[in-house]
């Protein structure tokens, strides 16, 4: 089955008024889909990854729905949501390193866990050693306490915990930013062996490093400014970007083995806009460089061929 | 469970990037107007800051004067004695308003001088680190444990005269520990951070970075503390008057309660001599509590409540 | 121009301070004008510990750090004063650099106030705009602004510009774009290499291999405090030879190429000697090699390309202290 989402507005309540940080997100994912969700700081990502578990206090459900496997998950309300979370959705947190009790042991602390689901820790408990080793951890990892673990090893406890109940979706929210470069590769190649392990059907990976998802991505949505800019395969999205953001994106990332001498790279002048009061039509409009009388209007996210979907007047022509 | 559009109480986020800092001070306002502990405490300490001014002013009357004709009155709007007469004359609602001013000088001068010391001392342990920390936490740790009522004593029975100043140094160089040990822990906690680092590379050191980068960062804590200290003077003075260990030659509110209780009013029933001071000295302090506890939620964005 | 001569950092750790915690462990190289040096390490290498004492806001355990001929290892008062007009650094967090209950711009005032107490106020004026310019920062857009009402890239830059207000020869960069937006990277990049254009020297702290491969003609392989690899970056990305190194390169995830391809790319590692002070298994204490850990040796495998392995040190007998 699959997650399908429309036009999921959520915003965030300032004393200055509301936050726009998710205006109409559209999209779904397909099983066995690890679908990357980039895009910089401020463009609502993570809302959008937290909005699909768990509104905290400061967020406000103002429209929009989201369907996972075919059935209405009910995010605006905490208490209907909790027979999905956990179960058909999970997240992986952004700071997982402190995710876990520190005055408890792991095993003690997962035991826990289940209990509150009403399960017994001896129902899951072969399963939670079998997975523990194919994470290449210790089965006595149970018995220690979390501080005596590495940032690595942490981050994958915390996805083996995350991912016990197999639910449907699985929610990375920027799991490789704390993690030197070594660790990252085992982390990001643990996170698709769960995929490949059939204990997630589909993934949502939120990064802002797109290197990391070419890696182990099979599609990728660039959003910026609380909007969606681009989908599309991953090769496309790297080798082909259509969108202006995504193509000036892309062309700032040095890859090893660019030099500056050889090939000097430019960013993008500017910064995004405030998302207390976004500007009318489309929210590049000030930073792109193919910008044209149409962009005061804002721009449909519409698919322009198979399985490749943008939000751009220029790419999509002006009556899409 | 919230509901679309319902304020949650924890609804407080930073606005990205647009907030200028006049709106800050602004929200500081809003949210101390706002504030019930604030209002209700400051108002109070407002109303008794009066008293002690003005009331000396209004009835200039000895304190200390004994008046044999008019001994043990009870409080009477005719003859000018408003809060009655002591067991030996003397005009209660005077000692009541000279005892307030002392209060109030030994809270400032006695709760300045240990902030002043918990301050050089705190800062100068958390800024340098190593070895002079060492030291100075033996100090503080030395200055904690010191019996300073034995001490007092001992010290009294070498004094001649005690004054008022005598009292407040006294104080000042007894309760500074606790002070000292806060501001180190913060100072520590600043030191790290990348400004401090930035301001030695501007050639900036040693005092010089404590008293422009650190402290400042820290206003609002050695403010909180400052109160906590003259409230807490006020305390220790009154305790200290109540045993007799007072000042000599000056009317204290605890000094009003020490002859009260030792010329049996209880028993007398002469309940206008040591309620007032009793109600003064809870007022004050209580206040000055309530008030701090109020400016911690005002100046910590993470307590307020929308 | 900089050069670091066998420069170590130990701590005294433990009750009363009786165990020895080597931090940084003989490391050597230069920065010479013109030239971007990348400091590469992850977390607990040593790198910021090695920048930090460049810019002596940590005292040298051992060793010399030499700035055109004159050791500034042990120097102390007024000549640090004098040093820091040459050597400057900018860090990683943009908005923990800045006094937050002050305007960003007081970071230039420090300046004034220390290094030109008797300049008169247009000309220092001028001399702020030149160097706002000189980091493509326009003066009306950030001066006079708290730190919070500034994005982290300009904040950044407004640091550069304030280096740029002494007689910069030296640079130390900490780790400076990897709190930035991918977009704004690459500008605050390009602005280090206009600075190595105009004669300054650069000491890039990161961690990130394609930044350092992108930026600098030197690369310094640092692991655990010790020096594995260095030497020129062509050299060092275009054949490493240490297994960190190596390990380093074949995790960095590349645009355009997967990790198993580049795998496969790299040729087959050295063998590995038990008990190797360089060594991927190395705790750095209590060795149990018989060589003296006083004299580690970086071996040359090649022109501007040095490894620390004795394996290579004994086949091309080349020894560089």
């Amino acid at each position: 089955m699959s997650l399908q989402v429309s036009d999921l507005k959520v915003y965030y309540r300032t004393l200055g008024g509301d936050v726009k940080a998710l205006d109409g997100a559209t999209f779904s994912i397909a099983d066995g889909e690890i679908m990357g969700l980039a895009g910089e700081s401020g463009c609502g990502k993570s809302t959008l990854g937290n909005s699909l578990i768990r509104l905290d206090g400061r967020m406000k459900y103002v429209g929009g729905s989201v369907t996972l496997d075919g059935a209405e998950m009910p995010i605006w309300d905490k208490t209907d949501m909790i027979p999905f979370r956990f179960r058909e959705v999970s997240v992986v947190p952004q700071y997982a390193m402190s995710a876990m009790n520190p005055t408890r042991k792991i095993g003690l602390m997962i035991s826990e866990l289940v209990k509150s689901r009403g399960m017994a820790y001896s129902d899951i408990k072969v399963e939670l050693e079998r997975r523990i080793d194919i994470v290449g951890l210790q089965v006595d990892v149970l018995k220690r306490y979390p501080i005596e673990l590495s940032g690595g090893m942490k981050q994958r406890m915390v996805m083996v915990i995350s991912t016990l109940l197999n639910p449907s979706l699985l929610i990375a929210d920027e799991i490789t930013s704390a993690l030197d470069v070594s660790t990252q590769r085992a982390v990001a190649e643990t996170l698709v062996s769960f995929r490949d392990h059939g204990f997630v059907k589909s993934m949502m990976v939120i990064t802002h490093d797109v290197s990391i998802l070419y890696q182990i991505a099979n599609s990728i949505l660039i959003m910026y400014a609380g909007k969606l800019a681009e989908k599309a395969p991953t090769e496309t999205i790297i080798g082909r970007p259509l969108h202006p953001y995504t193509q000036m994106l892309v062309g700032s990332l040095p890859e090893v083995g660019v030099r500056y001498a050889d090939k000097k790279l430019s960013g993008i002048p500017g910064s995004p806009p405030s998302l207390l009061k976004p500007p009318m039509g489309c929210r590049f409009r000030a930073r792109c460089p193919l910008a044209f009388a149409k962009c005061v209007e804002e721009p449909p996210f519409v698919e322009v061929e198979p399985d490749h979907s943008v939000a751009c007047w220029k790419v999509a022509g002006p009556n899409a | 469970m919230t509901a679309v559009g319902q304020v949650d109480a924890q609804s407080e986020v930073t606005a990205p990037l647009t907030a200028p800092p006049v709106k800050q001070q602004r929200e500081t306002l809003f949210f101390a107007l706002r504030s019930k502990k604030f209002l209700i405490s400051v108002s109070i300490l407002l109303v008794l800051l009066v008293i002690a001014i003005v009331g000396p002013m209004l009835d200039p009357t000895d304190p200390l004067l004994q008046n044999g004709a008019h001994v043990m009155a009870p409080p009477s709007f005719h003859d000018g004695t408003w809060f009655g007469t002591t067991i030996f004359g003397e005009d209660v609602f005077s000692q009541f308003c000279n005892g307030l001013r002392a209060s109030f000088f030994i809270g400032f001068l006695g709760g300045g001088f240990a902030a002043l010391l918990g301050m050089a001392i705190g800062f100068t342990a958390g800024y340098k680190g190593g070895w002079i920390d060492e030291i100075l936490n033996m100090l503080t740790n030395v200055f904690l444990v010191i019996p300073t009522l034995a001490v007092l004593l001992v010290i009294t029975a070498y004094l001649s005269a005690r004054g008022v100043l005598f009292e407040a140094v006294f104080i000042g160089a007894t309760s500074w520990p606790w002070a000292a040990r806060a501001i180190r822990a913060q100072t520590f906690s600043l030191r790290s951070r990348d400004f401090i680092d930035l301001a030695r590379l501007s050639g900036r050191g040693g005092w010089k970075v404590i008293v422009f980068e650190i402290a400042p960062n820290m206003s609002s804590y050695l403010f909180l503390t400052y109160i906590l200290l003259f409230g807490g003077a006020i305390l220790i003075a009154a305790s200290l008057d109540f045993i007799g260990l007072g000042p000599m030659g000056a009317m204290s509110l605890g000094l009003m309660m020490f002859n009260a209780v030792t010329s049996a009013s209880l028993v007398l029933g002469m309940w206008w001599w040591f309620v007032p001071p009793g109600i003064g000295i809870m007022a004050l302090v209580g206040a000055l509590y309530v008030m701090n506890v109020g400016l911690d939620e005002i100046f910590n964005p993470k307590l307020r409540e929308l | 121009m900089l050069s670091l001569n066998r420069v170590s950092k130990v701590y005294k750790v433990g009750t009363f301070g009786g165990k020895d915690l080597v931090a940084v462990r003989d490391v050597s190289f230069d920065i010479n004008e013109g030239e971007v040096v990348s400091l590469i390490g992850e977390s607990g290498s040593g790198k910021t510990t090695v920048g930090k004492m460049v810019l002596k806001l940590i005292e040298i355990t051992r060793g010399s750090i030499v700035l055109d001929g004159v050791d500034v290892a042990g120097v102390k008062g007024s000549a640090v004063k004098q040093y820091y007009r040459h050597v400057q650094g900018v860090f990683q967090d943009p908005f923990s650099s800045y006094n937050p209950i002050f305007k960003a711009d007081r970071v230039f005032s420090l300046i004034r106030s220390e290094y030109f107490p008797e300049m008169p106020r247009t000309e220092w004026h001028d001399k702020v705009e030149a160097a706002l310019r000189a980091v493509t920062l326009e003066p009306d857009q950030v001066l006079n602004k708290y730190p919070h009402q500034l994005s982290g890239g300009q904040l950044q830059r407004l640091l550069v510009a304030r280096a740029l207000l002494l007689e910069l020869k030296i640079l130390v960069a900490d780790e400076i774009i990897s709190m930035l937006d991918a977009s704004t990277r690459i500008d605050v990049l390009n602005l280090l290499a206009d600075l190595k254009s105009r004669g300054m020297g650069i000491l890039f702290i990161t961690h990130d291999l394609s930044l350092g491969n992108y930026i600098s003609e030197k690369t310094v392989i640092l692991r655990r405090g010790v020096v594995v690899e260095m030497g020129a970056t062509e050299k060092v990305y275009g054949n490493p030879t240490h297994p960190y190194t190596r390990m380093l390169i074949s995790s960095v995830p590349q645009l355009h190429k997967k990790w198993a391809q580049i795998e496969s790319e790299l040729a087959a590692p050295i063998a590995g000697r038990g008990g190797c002070l360089f060594h991927e298994a190395y705790p750095l204490a209590g060795r149990a090699d018989t060589r003296t850990a006083d004299e580690p040796t970086l071996a040359k495998i090649e022109d501007d390309h040095f490894v620390g392995c004795f394996e290579l040190e004994s086949e091309k007998a080349s020894r560089v202290a």
